[in-house]
Order: C-alpha cells, then sequence, then structure tokens
C-alpha cells in the first residue's frame, strides 16, 4: 500500500497541491484522472521521490519516503516520468538493461539477463534490441522506457501517462500487460491517465483530482459516473456501459 | 564493427613506433642498447613525448565524455566548460601568493580551482531551459571568455602573460623531456577512475528523473564526474597546456558509431582520443621538419572540420 498523508506542495508561491491524504491499494491497478494542471503528475512525482516532499509524509510498501535511501526504494518501486526525451544514444537493449541495475549495480548475473530479453519480448522490442533510441519512433522509445521500468521487476510500478505517443494498438497492448501483472502476479500499479476510458476499462480503483485537491476516490463504478466527471472536468459527459465497465462519452 | 578496437589500437602501436623514430636527432633506435647517446634520446625525449602525447589524448577525451554526460550535452568538452581556464586562474593565484611553490601544490590550486569553475558552469546551465540545447554551449563559451579574461588581467598586472601563453594558448609537446610530464599519468589515473563509474555516469546522463528512478545518487556522481574533469584539465594545463577541441570531438565521433553505452565505449574514446593527437602531433612535427608547429595548430584545423561535419550530419530521428 501506498499511503499519502498531509501532502501539500507549492512552485514558488502556487499552490499545487492542498493537504493530499488517500491510499493507493496494494495489488490492484490505480489510475489518477483529472484535467489538465489538477496535480496528478505531481502527486505522481512526489510519491515516485522524482520531487523533495515540501510537507506532509508518504510510504511505499511502508517505507518512508523520507527515511529509506532511494537505492533501496528503487527495487520497491519502478516509476517512468513523463518526459522521457533523452539525448543519449543508447541502444534499445541497453536502456531496458538499465533497469536492472538498482539490482545488480554494474554486473549483470544471469537472471538480469533473463530479466532484460522478457521485458524486451514483453513490448515487442526483441527485433529493435540493437537499435539506437534516436533511430526510432517517439512510440517505440516510450515502449522501450516502460519497458525498462518493468525490468525493474519491483513490487509497485508508477507511470506518469505511459499511453503518450502510443497507437491504440500498443495501449492497449501495454493495458492488458499491467493488469497482468497485477491479476496474475499480485503488482500494484499507479498510472497517470489521459484518455479516461482507458481508466474505465481497465481500473481496479480511480483517483479523480481538481485544483490540486483529491474530488473523488474509489472503484471505477462509483467514480466514474455522469456527476462525478461532469464537475471534475467542468464538462458535460455522459456515461454509458459496455461489457459491464463505464464508458465515457463526451459527443452529446 | 567488433574489429574496430583492435584495428584502432595496431593503428596506435604503428604511430607509436613512428613517433620513437621522428624527431630532429638522427638516431638509430634500434641500436639504441648499444649507443648510449640513441638511448638518452630514446628515453629522455622521444618516449616521455609519445607517452605524454597518447596520456594527453586518451584523459582528454574522456573527460570530454564526462563532462557531456554531466551537463547532457554533446557539444562541450573541457576545454568550453571554463575548466582550463579555471586551472589556470589556481595557477596563476599559487603562483603569486606563493612563489616557488612545489609543484603538488600547484597541481593541488589548478584541480581544486578547475573543479570550482566547472561547478560554476553545471550551476549556471542548470537553470538554462532543457530543450534549448545550443545555449549549453554557448554558456559554456561564455564563462570560458570571462574567465579567460580574468586570468588575461591578472597575468598582465602580475607580468606573468607568458606563463598563461603556455597554459591557455599553445598546448604542445615539443618542450615534453623525462621529469617534466609525469603529471599526465595522474591525468590517466582520473581519467581511468571515469571508467569505474562508466554505468553511473550513462545512467546521469539519462536526466535526473530516470537516474532517480533507478537509484543513483545524482550528487554522487556529479561530484566525482567534476574530479576528473577538472583533474585530468588541470594537469593538462600544468604541463603541456590546453589542447583544443580533442574533448569535444573524440566522443562525439565514438558516440556516432558505438552509442552511450560508456562501459563498453569509453576504453574506445580512450584510445581514439590518443590515435587522434598523436596523429596531429606528428603531423605538426613534420610539416615543416626539422621546425614543428603546435599540434593545437594541427587540431584546431582538423577538429574544426571533424566537428563542422558532425554539426551537418546529426542523426536522424525516426
Amino acid at each position: 500500500m501506498i499511503t499519502v498523508e498531509g501532502v501539500n506542495h507549492q512552485i514558488g508561491s502556487v499552490r499545487i497541491l492542498h493537504d493530499i491524504r488517500t491510499r493507493l491499494p496494494e495489488g490492484r491497478l490505480t489510475a489518477l484522472i483529472g484535467p489538465n494542471g489538477a496535480g496528478k503528475s505531481t502527486l505522481m512525482r512526489l510519491i515516485g521521490r522524482l520531487e523533495a516532499l515540501q510537507s506532509g509524509r508518504i510510504t511505499v510498501a511502508g517505507h518512508d519516503l523520507a527515511t529509506t535511501r532511494t537505492g533501496e526504494l528503487a527495487k520497491i518501486m519502478a516509476i517512468l516520468g513523463q518526459n522521457t526525451a533523452i539525448a543519449s544514444r543508447l541502444r534499445v537493449a541497453e536502456l531496458v538493461g538499465f533497469g536492472r541495475w538498482p539490482h545488480h549495480k554494474g554486473r549483470p548475473r544471469p537472471q538480469d539477463r533473463d530479466k532484460v530479453s522478457q521485458a524486451l519480448e514483453a513490448f515487442a522490442l526483441t527485433s529493435l534490441a540493437n537499435r539506437f533510441l534516436d533511430e526510432i519512433s517517439g512510440g517505440q522509445a516510450q515502449r522501450a522506457h516502460i519497458a525498462m521500468s518493468f525490468a525493474q521487476d519491483t513490487p509497485w510500478l508508477l507511470l506518469d501517462e505511459p499511453l503518450n505517443n502510443l497507437d491504440m494498438a500498443h495501449a492497449r497492448g501495454l493495458m492488458t500487460l499491467l493488469s497482468e501483472l497485477v491479476r496474475g502476479q499480485g503488482r500494484s500499479v499507479a498510472m497517470v491517465v489521459h484518455e479516461i476510458n482507458y481508466a474505465a476499462a481497465w481500473a481496479d480503483h480511480v483517483i479523480a483530482m481538481k485544483d490540486g485537491r483529491i474530488m473523488a476516490e474509489g472503484d471505477p463504478d462509483t467514480v466514474l459516473t455522469e456527476a462525478v466527471l461532469s464537475k471534475l472536468y467542468d464538462t458535460p459527459v455522459s456515461v454509458g456501459r459496455h461489457r459491464n465497465r463505464p464508458l465515457v462519452l463526451h459527443h452529446a | 564493427m567488433r574489429l574496430l578496437p583492435a584495428a584502432a589500437t595496431v593503428v596506435l602501436v604503428i604511430l607509436m613506433l613512428a613517433s620513437l623514430l621522428i624527431g630532429v636527432a638522427q638516431v638509430d633506435l634500434l641500436a639504441a642498447w648499444r649507443d648510449p647517446y640513441a638511448m638518452l634520446v630514446l628515453m629522455e625525449s622521444r618516449l616521455p613525448r609519445t607517452l605524454a602525447v597518447l596520456l594527453t589524448g586518451a584523459a582528454l577525451s574522456v573527460a570530454g565524455v564526462v563532462i557531456q554526460s554531466l551537463v547532457r550535452n554533446r557539444f562541450v568538452g573541457p576545454d568550453t566548460s571554463g575548466t582550463a581556464e579555471g586551472a589556470a586562474l589556481g595557477l596563476l593565484a599559487i603562483t603569486i601568493l606563493v612563489p616557488g611553490s612545489p609543484i603538488w601544490l600547484r597541481m593541488i590550486a589548478a584541480s581544486a580551482s578547475a573543479m570550482v569553475t566547472t561547478a560554476l558552469f553545471l550551476a549556471v546551465i542548470r537553470r538554462l531551459p532543457v530543450r534549448e540545447v545550443m545555449l549549453v554551449p554557448i554558456a559554456g563559451l561564455v564563462l570560458s571568455g570571462v574567465l579567460g579574461a580574468i586570468v588575461t588581467f591578472v597575468g598582465w598586472q602580475a607580468d606573468l602573460m607568458q606563463y598563461v601563453g603556455t597554459w591557455l594558448m599553445t598546448g604542445e609537446f615539443s618542450g615534453v623531456i623525462a621529469g617534466r610530464y609525469e603529471l599526465l599519468w595522474i591525468a590517466g589515473l582520473a581519467a581511468a577512475l571515469a571508467w569505474f563509474a562508466a554505468d553511473r555516469l550513462a545512467i546521469l546522463s539519462l536526466g535526473d528523473q530516470v537516474a532517480t528512478g533507478l537509484g543513483l545518487s545524482t550528487a554522487t556522481v556529479m561530484r566525482l564526474g567534476l574530479t576528473v574533469v577538472a583533474v585530468v584539465t588541470a594537469m593538462v594545463v600544468t604541463t603541456v597546456g590546453m589542447i583544443p577541441f580533442i574533448g569535444l570531438v573524440v566522443p562525439n565521433l565514438v558516440a556516432r558509431v558505438m552509442g552511450d553505452n560508456l562501459r563498453a565505449s569509453l576504453p574506445v574514446v580512450a584510445v581514439s582520443g590518443a590515435l587522434l593527437l598523436l596523429t596531429c602531433d606528428l603531423v605538426a612535427r613534420l610539416a615543416v621538419y626539422p621546425f614543428e608547429l603546435p599540434v593545437g595548430l594541427i587540431l584546431g584545423i582538423l577538429g574544426g572540420g571533424i566537428f563542422l561535419w558532425l554539426l551537418h550530419h546529426r542523426p536522424a530521428h525516426g
């Protein structure tokens, strides 16, 4: 479980988060939704210790972020930030291989190589393994980054808008893979999602944020309702049902 | 591809032999073991010079990779990040404050000062927008220019311009004899240190986000990288004077072929740097034989040409 208690955050004089208090359940796929500027990414980055905590307390699987060494945390959670454009000229397999670095610190063992080839396989990157990152498409590079976090093989996987740059087939493939991680291997995934129907179709738990506050949280059926979403996005939406899950429609 | 490092090493050995054979003194080096004069030329001049060139080329190229990882930008080198000017400033200060200071003290002063100015460079570019790739080298050039101006001003006031010239303007190897180049071994050691941190530096260049996500203590790696760049540059400035371009061009050339997996590429960078500088030094020795041109001049022409070519052949984005 991830617990967030009394977290405030401001950049300059702008309050980004107001006294956030929430729990992300273990063994579930949690989706963070909300309009632009709601503070979803900031909350995700704070949990992933990419941003320094200004106030409050966050624990991941019982480890307090403030007192746990960053190298230890890297074995508990993998986080993929949003802006993954890099200038480094690495091959896909080398990038994915760095996902194992927290475990082997520069001396890869056979099981590390296995995990890397599994990750390449899972994200359909095996044929691209020897290509340089700056010579493949944005979507392929995005998949390589997710594969690196996947190879890190941690109980918690945090992803900030992982569906960016992915076409429908690969986005669906990623969501299938993540829910398989959750249901098959008992791992926990938290992700910021922009396209709300991905949350509707795959998430077990939804946290809806607006203006730096949590507006609603719970299972998809209780959060993804016309009343909550219309208020969340300040725009009328209708919610239908498809295969016994909510389906959010914005065309009136 | 696999054969490239081996081929480079073979060429390097051939050039080393050539470097031992070429010089104004006409001696038969094959007879050195029974000709004391030939032995003297070999051990006091030719061998030290060859080693000095190799060490400088290798260490500066590795330092180039390190500074490029620290700033995450390919268009900087230890000669355009305020590092060499920092070393010169330290040397100048110690020369004025402690006249006749021992070499180890000068060495420490140069390294410490180089570290401070390079840290200043890192602090400056931290505040620049990430997407403006060209601002980083421009900031480096501006900082180097300002620091260089301070060095010149102080050097002028203290009547030490001659020293400043040998440190910053004309890096060359004609003055190298046994006993006057050994500090460069420290530069070589510092460069070797970078190899042990190769993975960390490679991860650091993936950005703070990824580095933190993988549990890397970025500040520690930064400090280590800074030390390597500062020590290498300070040793080169102290012994032979700053050599331009090599720390910029060699990392770029190697990355183009091998990529940025530094554990694999750093040895190749070192060999290539040694190779390029030795080639330039041989040209400098032979172009107007029996006189010499400064090696920096040859490198400036060659390195400038290579750099322009690099700018026009940036890898395509898919």
